[in-house]
């Protein structure tokens, strides 16, 4: 057990100087009935606020006060495939980021290896290319650390740091057309408004491939299910890359570099690292495995309708439901197994919102006789690729993916 | 917690649906927004080096929703926030951080 809880004491940036009393009094007494969540987690902690407040943002799972970790609470996901703008989770590296930005002055600078660098306004944006639309799971490659068996450092997140929106903004292939890379790219890198704290400190940067980044997919989002992003989740522009862990996902996008030689900054060529083994699974204590960046998204499937310890009517058909990801590609099937994954049956899957979004899935069962049960969910992808049985570890806690199980009783 | 799920037995799929008017997004709106912060400070004795460094880059529930670990993963820890993100901590604040942080967190 722990000896103290996380008590947020919730401030506002640069508000709280000239507060007087009273207002120190309003922001705080929320604190004093704070609902809590428990994330069910052997050996704590394992509760963590709610929060209503982040700009923008509605009823989220404080993981972090600053910079900001917000979880979605796992009931969004019954809600629908797409998750609420305002419960969309919330990531973020450094908290050296603006608050105040003015869509006038915004630019997003094109440089590097280009025949013609470009500075480009928010209306260029907007007006100067064709627009896409891509459905696709934002998911951090963290998403579940806080189930790893035995546990590892790192935000400790549950299965919220995932959501999925309904993307709006126009490619990257066009915007690097008109600048123009020039032979010899390799790479292209992204930048944002956020800022290191420390001096020294490494800057927030991700890079993919001048492959990856022309294959018509990748784009420059400024709407997220038909509005403007909030803040927290990027605002005004911010990379999208379908299939690809969240990081990648550059936020608050005002940089892209075209580069000719690997990128050697940090965030790209040292952090993020899993094992180049099957499932980037290792054992604990395992040496002599050569180490990789992540990259693509796993697949994914969770029932949403019956949580763990639920009570489930033994000798008549009940429903399960939930929702399922590809990772890098769609969803072919999902499988239910009422015997703890000895034998499977379909279930029948929702409509197609967008290859790499969420799908949803549901089917009947019936538990044969009264007691404990276990319920276990698979996804397998359209590369007929399956979620594996056994329970992924790796020593940074990254794209676990193992089958779900929950355990309910019949009664 | 029990719950029922004889009341989840409706067999339409949920409605799903965004309320998206991408394409008539012709302009964004500025924004001015307040991000929170926390003043929260690492309770106990012993924490004056790990209130002093720590702080400035994240705040303390990043440490408290931890889960207890080893010394030598704690290590780890202090290490990388010195060698990958820069934190500026003299080796007896680092030592002393590990130390809180063992007593507080650890797991043995």
């Amino acid at each position: 057990m722990q000896k103290y809880e996380a008590q947020p004491g919730l401030t506002r940036r640069g508000v709280i100087r000239g507060m007087g009393v009273a207002g120190l009094a309003l922001m705080s007494s929320p604190a004093l009935a704070q609902e809590t969540v428990d994330l069910h987690v052997p050996g704590g902690p394992s509760t963590r606020p709610i929060t209503t407040s982040y700009p923008q943002k509605g009823r989220m799972i404080l993981q972090r006060s600053s910079p900001p970790w917000l979880e979605t609470p796992f009931e969004v996901f019954d809600k629908g495939v797409f998750t609420p703008n305002e419960q969309h989770y919330v990531s973020w590296h450094w908290a050296n980021f603006p608050g105040d930005i003015d869509v006038d002055s915004f630019r997003l600078a094109v440089r590097g290896q280009v025949n013609q660098t470009l500075s480009l306004s928010l209306n260029d944006i907007l007006r100067g290319f064709p627009r896409a639309d891509i459905a696709a799971v934002n998911q951090c490659a963290g998403n579940s650390r806080i189930y790893a068996e035995p546990r590892v450092a790192g935000a400790q997140w549950a299965n919220g740091s995932m959501s999925n929106a309904l993307w709006t903004g126009v490619r990257l292939k066009d915007v690097l057309d008109r600048a123009g890379v020039k032979p010899g790219a390799i790479q292209v890198r992204f930048g944002g408004l956020d800022e290191s704290v420390m001096p020294g400190a490494p800057k927030f940067l991700k890079s993919i491939t001048v492959d990856h980044a022309r294959d018509g997919a990748v784009m420059i989002a400024f709407a997220m299910n038909g509005e403007q992003l909030p803040l927290l989740n990027g605002f005004p522009l911010r990379l999208i890359v379908p299939g690809w862990c969240g990081v990648y996902w550059v936020k608050m996008l005002n940089d892209i570099e075209v580069l000719n030689q690997p990128d050697i900054n940090y965030w790209t060529a040292t952090g993020y690292r899993v094992p180049d083994t099957p499932h980037n699974s290792v054992k604990p204590g395992e040496t002599g495995y050569k180490m990789v960046p992540v990259t693509r998204n796993a697949p994914r499937s969770f029932i949403t309708n019956i949580r763990n310890g639920d009570s489930v009517p033994a000798g008549s058909p009940a429903l399960a439901r939930g929702i399922a990801f590809g990772g890098d590609c769609g969803v072919a099937r999902v499988d239910l197994s009422i015997d703890g994954g000895k034998s499977w049956q379909p279930a029948k899957l929702g409509a197609d919102q967008g290859t790499y979004g969420f799908r949803q899935w549901q089917t009947q069962f019936t538990l044969p006789a009264r007691g404990a049960h276990r319920l276990t969910v698979r996804c397998t992808n359209t590369k007929n690729v399956a979620q594996p049985d056994f329970r992924i570890w790796n020593p940074a806690g990254y794209l676990f993916n193992t089958i779900e199980t929950t355990d309910v009783v019949a009664a | 917690m029990q719950r029922d799920v004889l009341t989840v037995a409706v067999l339409g799929l949920v409605l799903v649906s965004h309320s998206g008017h991408a394409e008539t997004i012709t302009k964004l709106k500025s924004l001015k927004l307040d991000v929170p912060t926390s003043d929260a400070m690492f309770p106990g004795p012993g924490s004056d080096a790990i209130n002093n460094n720590c702080l400035a880059c994240h705040s303390a529930d990043h440490v408290l929703n931890q889960p207890s670990l080893s010394r030598t993963a704690w290590q780890e820890v202090v290490d990388k926030m010195i060698r990958a993100y820069k934190a500026p901590v003299s080796p007896d604040d680092a030592k002393a951080i590990v130390d809180y942080l063992v007593r507080t967190k650890g797991t043995s």
